[in-house]
């Protein structure tokens, strides 16, 4: 018997069929399989009977024939749901970060693309086709070569520091490598990038700190004991919950989010695409403004149904961005591997 | 669930008071078997003045510690901070007099300028250390490794291997014994300064922008960098502060010994590392208080003093020093595994 744990959480999709079709030989030689994953469709793909586990119990189990994703996805949050990714009214507004032909050291090469206030722009490619690299060039993690980035009316090559006060914000593809402090509490994680406004003469109260963080574990019902909480202790789903609260309590304009579903559960997944879709539509009443979101993923159903417009990257060049009616995921993966 | 948070909760409580209890463990063990003697109000202020070299120069050590780096070139800091003093006194009172030495009394402004040159040579030491682990990126280990036998050298150097005699000043008081009856303070004015430099570390620690900055950089320096903090200059101030106060153990030194040593607290930085992990600071990085460390540098005096005063051969203590280390140790470890 073999057990494979998220064997394709990183393989781009032609490794993924090479290992289906390992899988399907060790079948058929007669070894059993347990296949454990959050894509439901790979699960529908080389499964025969699937079982769905909820905080730690059994929920249901049945054969894959006939059963629908629907039917899966229901079991894994515990309630039906009806639409996975919500989508409001959306305004287009002005512009929010301007690139042009933007280079890294060796990825991305030449990359341009607008985003305005009031969209979602998803970025999609194969691992390794220098998605990242790009945003993380726009964020100031990385250097960059040549090229321009215009945030608001600001242009030129500026720090982590001076993009955060500019009100950009970042959620980084690792949490546990770079995106979250494991060791620290949930309050300091989600204020780091912040920490001011927390006391009286640019002192920072631990009290004060809780007291915002309590807002975000509310909103984005983090499961905690408290705000003083380890991050480590918690779930990926949470933890990744405490990485975006960090976004919202700095309350920047614009996101740029890089894999922010990559192995969360998808009562978190979904929690999150609600969160998005709420942030990109703004509440002009309580003169609450649009925000803009630059959005990295390799997951295709995930960025068609979240994104307004998508644009595709192949080994570090970025083809232009097309809205998303005029793409499916089989148009997307073929821009992806560079056939079209 | 409810057996798990219980758990946590001890290991938090031994976390917060497990040092503390420690010292008491220890100190009440010295009074039930040793002297009478070891019980006095006399010997406790002993052991405090006892302490304070070590003390001081771990509250600079526990930031390192914090920050997810270690300093080795303490003990060789304290050494050049001291003949540093004795050489500045010796030759402004020389240029002042000419008469006989230790008839003449440097005055109070003379010695407060050799006070702070030793500070500053210090500082200057830390940043020197500070600068080779930013910008050349070596490891703290081998780069104070380095500068260890570095700083030394230099000590031995200006001091021409021999011990600089000096004039007596009111250095030389800072860690006298109060005279029985006399008025005014109840400690030796350098404990004051070690309690007064503690609570200054606590506030700055836990109640500022830079203090949080340092916890964020030992617990992921890459979750730091993500969240704008300016990951070198935190680190070059904490090694040039934290220098400073091992220049500052070395005012200590000499106020004890009233001459400059260069061969003097040879070794040294490895009592103020043990007071910090023993007081909770966790060599990874990002755990550690002031007051644990001092808690651990009072720890290890008590079991000196005590077994002194029992008449115990040296050899005893260290294998009871070694042993609280492994232990205190041996819990960070625990703690550790338990969180995850």
């Amino acid at each position: 018997m073999i057990v494979f744990d998220e064997p394709t959480s990183s393989l781009a999709g032609e490794d993924v069929e090479k290992l289906f079709d390992v899988i399907n030989r060790l079948r058929e030689s007669g070894h059993g399989i347990v296949y454990i994953s959050h894509f439901i469709e790979e699960i529908k793909t080389i499964a025969d009977v699937y079982s769905v586990l909820r905080d730690g119990c059994s929920c249901g189990t049945g054969e894959v024939e006939g059963a629908s994703a629907d039917d899966i996805v229901a079991l894994m949050v515990g309630r039906e749901i009806e639409d996975l990714y919500p989508r409001s009214e959306r305004k287009s507004g002005d512009v929010a970060i301007e690139v042009k032909d933007l280079s890294g050291k060796k990825k991305p090469d030449n990359a341009s693309f607008t985003l305005h206030y009031g969209e979602v722009l998803g970025i999609a490619g194969l691992v390794g086709s220098g998605r990242t690299e790009m945003i993380r060039a726009i964020f100031g993690l990385d250097s960059v070569k040549s090229g321009s980035v215009k945030v608001s009316d600001l242009r030129g090559d500026f720090t982590v520091s001076q993009r955060w006060q500019q009100g950009v914000g970042f959620l980084s593809e690792d949490r546990k490598q770079e995106g979250l402090a494991l060791s620290m509490s949930i309050a300091d994680n989600a204020t780091l990038s912040k920490l001011s406004g927390y006391g009286p003469f640019g002192s920072i109260l631990p009290s004060l700190q809780q007291k915002a963080t309590g807002r975000w574990i509310e909103k984005l019902e983090i499961k905690c004991a408290s705000a003083k909480q380890p991050v480590g202790a918690l779930s990926g789903g949470n933890q990744q919950k405490v990485a975006l609260a960090r976004l919202l309590e700095h309350d920047v304009d614009v996101l740029i989010l890089d894999e922010p579903t990559r192995g969360i559960d998808v009562g978190s997944k979904a929690l999150f695409y609600k969160i998005i879709d709420e942030l990109v539509k703004g509440d002009p009443e309580n003169g609450i403004a649009p925000k803009a979101i630059l959005m990295v993923s390799s997951y295709l159903p995930e960025l068609l149904g979240v994104c307004d417009r998508v644009s595709v990257m192949c080994k570090g060049v970025l083809k232009p961005a097309r809205d998303i009616a005029q793409l499916d995921e089989r148009k997307i993966m073929l821009e992806a591997v560079g056939v079209e | 669930m409810d057996t798990l948070d219980a758990k946590a909760k001890r290991l938090s409580l031994l976390n917060k008071f497990g040092p503390l209890m420690g010292l008491v463990l220890v100190y009440i063990l010295f009074v039930i078997i040793g002297p009478d003697s070891f019980s006095s109000l006399r010997n406790f202020e002993t052991i405090l003045r006892q302490a304070t070299i070590v003390g001081i120069a771990s509250l600079g050590m526990t930031m390192i510690i914090i920050l997810g780096g270690i300093d080795l070139s303490t003990g060789s800091v304290v050494a050049l901070s001291s003949v540093v003093i004795a050489t500045i006194l010796s030759a402004l009172a020389d240029t002042q007099g000419g008469a006989a030495m230790f008839d003449i009394h440097a005055g109070a402004g003379v010695a407060l300028v050799a006070a702070l040159a030793g500070i500053v040579i210090g500082m200057a030491c830390g940043f020197v250390n500070g600068l080779i682990i930013t910008k050349l990126k070596v490891v703290p280990f081998i780069v104070t490794l380095g500068t260890l036998l570095l700083v030394r050298g230099v000590a031995k150097g200006v001091a021409h291997e021999q011990k600089v005699d000096a004039p007596l000043s009111w250095l030389n008081d800072l860690l006298a014994t109060r005279a029985k009856g006399e008025v005014g303070t109840l400690l030796p004015v350098g404990v004051w300064i070690l309690i007064i430099l503690l609570i200054a570390l606590v506030v700055f620690l836990r109640y500022t922008r830079t203090g949080r900055h340092i916890y964020a950089i030992g617990s992921n320096e890459q979750t730091a960098n993500l969240c704008g903090i300016a990951v070198n200059k935190v680190k070059l101030l904490v090694y040039t502060v934290a220098a400073g106060f091992a220049g500052l153990a070395g005012v200590m030194q000499f106020s004890r010994l009233s001459v400059g040593d260069p061969t003097v607290a040879n070794g040294l930085e490895l009592d103020v590392i043990a007071a910090v992990v023993i007081g909770g600071g966790s060599l990874s990085g990002g755990e550690g208080t002031v007051v644990g460390s001092l808690i651990g540098a009072l720890i290890m005096t008590v079991i000196r003093a005590g077994c002194q005063q029992m008449g115990l051969p040296n050899w005893v203590q260290q294998i009871v020093t070694g042993i609280i280390i492994v232990v205190a140790v041996a819990i960070d470890r625990l703690r550790h595994r338990s969180a995850d």
